[in-house]
């Protein structure tokens, strides 16, 4: 019997949301023990910054221009490699519960594996697909999925239509009618996204996904091992958690985030800054991709908004936070724990009122790149609790796990175990964090290239729709940790930009070819 | 309006790629997603695999061009127009272009996507089929 390995991954939270990162704002208290216990990581760092290509990072231990999903809406192969299906054929039980989005959500031809496995009611891929291969899909023997909401084929708005038919219309929709990110404002300040959502908190689906994690546990022999990655779509928008929770977090008490400049002609200032389409987002003349509201004007964000996205933002990190609880505490009835890995993180951040923005995009900064990341080992392995500064990639996930299991290494993994410490970081190379960005939206392209080393992130621009490939970001994250200074054109840093990107150019991961196409917008 | 386009090179002569893509009754046989086309005059209905119907309007069907075009009669799509246009690149291969122009744009991507995969499986089918010509000589 080895290792078991609970994996909970949240969608688009930020570092500072967890009170054992600093954040004040929600009570974390399950996962600040786990930290507390464990490992914490300070600079853990996405691949992406938005879902489908990071959550095929999280799966596939590759970067994107590996496995090949440069952004979302392109699927992942249903044949791409999957630390999943190694510890399947190792012996692991292994289910996913919650948020996959390895595929596109939009799939009116059902063309999708996992939406039509949703529809089927399959637990997994068990015959000959529609797309020949055979299951279990990407190595999980059980899969039941859930989104952000009530629509669409997936397993959460099944049971919501069949034993709560009248709650579907209490969601929000995430999606308006243009099948565009919505836009329509809700709440007390009319904030993008807001919903004030009567759903009982029994039916949210943070509380499903717990429950139907603690169901599958229970369904496991005691002797089993087993990979369980238990993926919340919260507290990704929309911000629409239970009604009965808004007393948690009193929007009017939350003070606005340090990374959002009160004055307009400050966040003004700062973003001209930066590459030009971070002014041109904010001033609502370009929209470069699908992940925010198309409709939507940052420079119309209010002081008032951004605190009420931040209180439910926190209440639903709360909510999280409670619904892990439970399933520890099923962990801990069936025995187990002395002997359960728990990895908590994210797929990406958010910037949350950062420069006066919300949502996602081609913005590597701290808000969208800067996560969560918590290793409590399993007891019986005696890990000592340790603090990590050095960077570390959701590449290295994978290799983790495979390490927890006693795997060999995959040669195609292209991250390392996580280090236990700073010092076994510092033994084993992790000296540099990668991170890509390639969007084409209707003519609209941008083309990013980040790394994070030493204290600095440096992003190069490769040619697009409105950029020529010169330009740039660089921030010293010590001196400047709201990358409120752009110094790439400063000549006084020009040797430190030039040594950043020769590393940078240095260790670009090998490309997926072909290319695979977009086939969907998300 | 918003404008996707995919394109294939079929190792197949036009006239041949022609007979499977000026069908409109064949379509659910390489598009991978469609279940059924019912074919009523100039109106297809396609049913998807998701049971989803939606009515088209068959707007092209010219031999000589090799084009196939028809228009997405659903609600929630206020304009579009799908194009298939079958060129014959002379040295016994076609390309196939499928284009997709349509509002909301958001819709496109969607079906744009979809077009993709049926060049793809419209490419597969057609070449794993053997020549007509290969056919006559055995």
């Amino acid at each position: 019997m080895g290792r078991k390995i609970l994996f909970v991954t949240t969608d688009q939270q930020r570092y500072d949301t967890l009170g054992c990162n600093g954040g004040a704002l929600a009570r974390t208290p399950v996962v600040d023990g786990l930290a507390a216990d464990g490992i914490r990581y300070e600079r853990a760092v996405p691949q992406s910054v938005v879902c489908m290509p990071s959550r095929s990072t999280i799966l596939t231990g590759q970067y994107p221009s590996t496995h090949g999903v440069w952004m979302n809406g392109v699927p992942l192969p249903v044949d791409a490699p999957s630390v999943a299906a190694e510890l399947q054929r190792s012996g692991y039980r292994t289910a996913l519960i919650g948020k996959a989005h390895f595929e596109p959500f939009m799939d009116p031809f059902g063309r999708f594996t996992e939406n039509m496995l949703a529809r089927s009611g399959e637990p997994t891929a068990t015959r000959a697909w529609a797309d020949g291969s055979v299951g279990p899909h990407r190595g999980f023997d059980h899969l039941e999925f859930a989104t952000h909401g009530a629509a669409g084929m997936l397993h959460y708005a099944q049971w919501l239509a069949r034993e709560h038919p009248e709650a579907i219309g209490m969601y929000y929709s995430a999606i308006d009618a243009s099948f565009n990110v919505n836009a329509a404002g809700g709440g007390a300040t009319g904030a993008p996204q807001v919903h004030d959502n009567p759903v009982l908190r029994d039916w949210y689906h943070t509380e499903w996904v717990a429950d139907r994690t603690i169901d599958w546990l229970d369904s496991l022999a005691a002797d089993d091992d087993w990979f369980c990655w238990m993926s919340f779509p919260d507290p990704h928008h929309p911000w629409d958690p239970p009604a009965s929770e808004l007393g948690r977090v009193d929007w009017r008490d939350v003070p606005l985030p340090a990374g959002y400049p009160v004055y307009r002609s400050e966040r003004e200032r700062i973003l001209d800054d930066k590459p030009r389409h971070w002014r041109m987002w904010y001033d609502g003349t370009l929209v470069s991709n699908y992940e925010a509201p198309r409709d939507w004007v940052p420079a119309t964000l209010t002081d008032d908004q951004v605190r009420e996205v931040n209180a439910r933002n926190a209440i639903e990190c709360e909510l999280i936070d409670e619904a892990l609880g439970r399933v520890v505490a099923a962990i801990e009835r069936r025995g187990w724990t002395d002997d359960v890995d728990i990895v908590f993180t994210t797929d990406h951040g958010e910037l949350q009122g950062d420069f006066g923005l919300l949502f996602k995009g081609p913005y590597h900064v701290d808000g969208l790149m800067r996560l969560p990341l918590v290793w409590r080992p399993a007891p019986s392995a005696n890990v000592a609790p340790a603090v990590v500064t050095a960077p570390v990639g959701l590449v290295d996930l994978a290799p983790t796990f495979g390490a927890i299991a006693g795997l060999e290494p995959c040669a195609w993994m292209q991250g390392k175990p996580l280090p236990l410490d700073d010092a076994d970081a510092a033994r084993r190379g992790f000296e540099r964090a990668l991170t890509e960005w390639d969007s084409e939206l209707f003519g609209v392209a941008v083309y990013l290239r980040t790394i994070t080393r030493d204290g600095w992130v440096c992003t190069a621009y490769r040619p697009g729709h409105v950029h020529d490939g010169t330009e740039g970001e660089l921030y010293d994250l010590g001196e400047d940790p709201l990358q409120q200074r752009n110094l790439w054109d400063e000549p006084s840093h020009a040797g430190r930009r030039a040594d950043l990107l020769a590393d940078l150019w240095d260790h670009q991961p090998r490309r997926h070819e072909p290319r695979l196409a977009l086939e969907a917008p998300v | 309006m918003a404008t996707v386009r995919r394109e294939v090179i079929i190792d197949r002569n036009a006239d041949d790629v022609w007979r499977r893509v000026g069908d409109p009754a064949a379509i659910h046989e390489w598009f991978p997603g469609m279940v059924a086309s019912d074919v009523d005059g100039t109106r297809r209905t396609i049913t998807t695999a998701t049971g989803l119907p939606m009515p088209e309007e068959i707007v092209t069907i010219d031999p000589v061009a090799r084009r196939f075009q028809y228009r997405l009669d659903v609600p929630i799509v206020r304009d579009h127009l799908g194009t298939i246009d079958v060129f014959d690149l002379g040295d016994g291969r076609s390309l196939v272009a499928y284009a997709t122009d349509c509002e909301p744009p958001a819709m496109a991507l969607i079906i744009g996507g979809a077009t993709g995969a049926a060049l793809v499986e419209l490419r597969r089918q057609l070449e794993s089929e053997p020549r007509p010509h290969d056919a006559r000589s055995a």
